[in-house]
């Protein structure tokens, strides 16, 4: 019998601590899955967020370093001028790449940093317990925006749509886990981004809007159906940046 | 050469070939030095946007084994000590340099050696601790960069060089040791990529407390460790000393022509001057205090050595203290009455 679906090597055997329905599962499982696809898991180095995923280096099998929180960008810089050899990623929530991390994650793209960023985006601080978050929109309601979130609150960043007006990054996209054809499409683009970077084009990007059923107080159905009609239509999906232009759209 | 450039050249021949740095008074002219010379060297420079991004690269070029290196002065080493708590909690070797600057707050930029504290109780959050290297002329700038490296690896802990504007700015000859490759030295911690062989994870989390009280215990095994083998001082005169003057850095500098001065008018004045700050020659201090009658600490602060000095002397022998702070620093003449005050009262 011809076997059709197994666990990628750069992912481990163990039980994750997601929540259910939550979306970091899917993407963690893309990222193995693309790093297995360009067979690079020996030479990679992950570099961990503080926040939901803060556990990564429990579910991918293969070298992974803590980093302080927002701190990823700078950290793969350290790493990635030490070792330009290593293929350098970095794996981070909205609070740590879109309000504590602005200023390290700004700079690095602007340099151009030949890694990549795997950015989770589920507009809620999901570990400490579903606060509001730089990209939590307009109205959510939050443990620390218990009345909705107002525009003096500040309003949801844009992430993607920023780091693609820099002229650093190579590539920049946004794509979405909340359907089995998003997630292809989003598996396909963390592979074009990772592939970037192996042709040391500079900093590639992919942001991954996210479902996160506790943090929103909904069942994972209705997650995922959140996504679909009031965060996809504020944060629209699809490749924004790519050097290589016939690859983009 | 001036003690900033003697501190960056040592680094360079002790096969440091990553800086990552933000400019500030006084030790922009260390970056400056290693923005010319690590390009033409090897190694890579680079300006990070703050204090935080550039002791994160220092860790992230440190996950990888290599031998890197970021320098501030006092407001943006407190900038730092996140990470620093970080790298210790990591255990990741890394060279820290501190040309301290008037405080707090902003401060001034003249001569001082008030982040005693910061440096060499922990400074970050947690129970850590930095080995901290205290130079008193641009020779022993250059000598102990280049031997930080080593104990920082040796150690895996952040190694932070205290010193004042003094030290940094001041221009003096300078013999360097010789280069060296230390990338050969085999480090099984180091994230490389996985290539046949298990995934390795550098990591400070550790969610249940029994596992971090165990680290924390091995941490502190380590600080005894080096407490045990890695104290360094300079003395002078201690046989017949009745009164032994304790400073350090630019303190030491200043004092120690006013101990000769005293020890040319007959006064019984000796010099102990650490040149590791932590671990502290505190056993020194604690011998002493058996047979000389008083101590008399100098620094460049309201006192905050004085407290060690206090601990080890343990009431055995008067603990006395003359500071400057906010960036005067005092003459040796100046040093000298205190001496005398001290001596005779």
């Amino acid at each position: 019998m011809k076997l059709v679906f197994d666990r990628p090597k750069s992912m481990k055997d163990t039980v994750m601590h997601y929540c259910p329905g939550c979306s970091h599962g899917v993407v963690t499982r893309i990222v193995a899955e693309a790093i297995d696809i360009l067979d690079i898991r020996e030479k990679t180095v992950c570099v961990a967020p503080v926040g939901c995923a803060v556990f990564l280096y429990e579910y991918l099998n293969l070298d992974v370093t803590e980093s302080p929180h927002g701190r990823p960008p700078a950290v793969a810089t350290g790493i990635k001028r030490a070792r330009p050899d290593l293929f350098v990623f970095t794996y981070q929530g909205d609070g740590d790449i879109a309000a504590i991390g602005l200023a390290e994650i700004l700079s690095a793209a602007n340099r151009g940093e030949n890694f990549s960023v795997v950015y989770v985006n589920n507009t809620v601080y999901g570990m400490t317990g579903g606060q509001m978050a730089p990209t939590t929109m307009l109205g959510q309601r939050t443990t620390t925006t218990p009345y909705g979130k107002g525009a003096m609150d500040g309003r949801p960043l844009r992430m993607a749509e920023w780091i693609a007006s820099l002229d650093g990054p190579s590539y920049v996209a946004r794509m979405a886990v909340n359907t089995p054809a998003n997630v292809k499409k989003a598996r396909k683009t963390v592979i074009e981004a990772f592939r970037m970077q192996l042709e040391g084009r500079g900093m590639s990007f992919v942001e991954i809007l996210a479902a996160c059923p506790v943090g929103w107080g909904l069942s994972p159905i209705e997650a995922l159906a959140r996504v679909e009609k009031e965060l996809i239509p504020y944060y629209p999906l699809g490749v924004l940046k790519s050097v290589d232009s016939h690859k983009a759209g | 050469m001036s003690g900033a450039e003697a501190m960056a050249e040592a680094a360079i021949r002790a096969g440091c070939r990553f800086y990552f740095g933000y400019p500030i008074t006084p030790q922009s002219e260390l970056a400056e030095y290693l923005a010319r010379e690590l390009p033409k060297r090897g190694g890579v420079f680079l300006q990070a946007e703050s204090e935080i991004a550039a002791i994160n690269m220092v860790f992230g070029a440190s996950v990888t084994g290599a031998r890197a290196m970021t320098s501030s002065s006092s407001p943006g080493i407190s900038l730092k000590q996140e990470a620093i708590s970080y790298m210790a909690g990591c255990e990741l070797p890394g060279v820290i340099v501190n040309v301290c600057r008037g405080g707090p707050g902003l401060g001034n930029i003249a001569p001082s050696e008030a982040d005693y504290f910061q440096a060499v109780k922990g400074g970050g959050h947690g129970d850590y601790r930095n080995i901290v290297l205290a130079p008193s002329s641009v020779q022993e700038a250059a000598d102990l960069s280049y031997l930080a490296f080593d104990i920082s690896e040796k150690y895996r802990n952040p190694v932070m060089i205290l010193c004042s504007a003094v030290i940094a700015q001041m221009v003096e000859p300078v013999e360097f040791m010789s280069p060296r490759r230390p990338e050969e030295v085999e480090k099984p911690w180091a994230l490389t990529g996985a290539k046949g062989r298990e995934p390795r994870v550098i990591k400070s989390l550790r969610l249940s407390e029994q596992e971090l009280e165990e680290h924390n215990r091995h941490l502190q095994e380590k600080y005894a460790t080096v407490k045990a083998k890695e104290v360094r001082y300079e003395t002078r005169y201690l046989e017949d000393a009745e009164l032994v003057i304790v400073a350090f850095g630019t303190s030491a500098r200043i004092v120690s022509t006013a101990v000769e001065t005293a020890r040319e008018k007959g006064y019984k004045v000796g010099l102990l001057r650490p040149i590791t700050l932590f671990p502290f020659p505190t056993h020194v201090i604690r011998k002493l205090a058996e047979r000389v009658k008083k101590f008399m600490v100098f620094e460049l602060s309201a006192g905050q050595m004085v407290e060690d000095v206090e601990i080890a002397a343990a009431g055995k022998a008067a603990v006395n203290f003359y500071g400057r702070m906010g960036g005067s620093v005092p003459s040796p003449e100046e040093d000298f009455e205190k001496i005398v005050d001290c001596y005779r009262g």
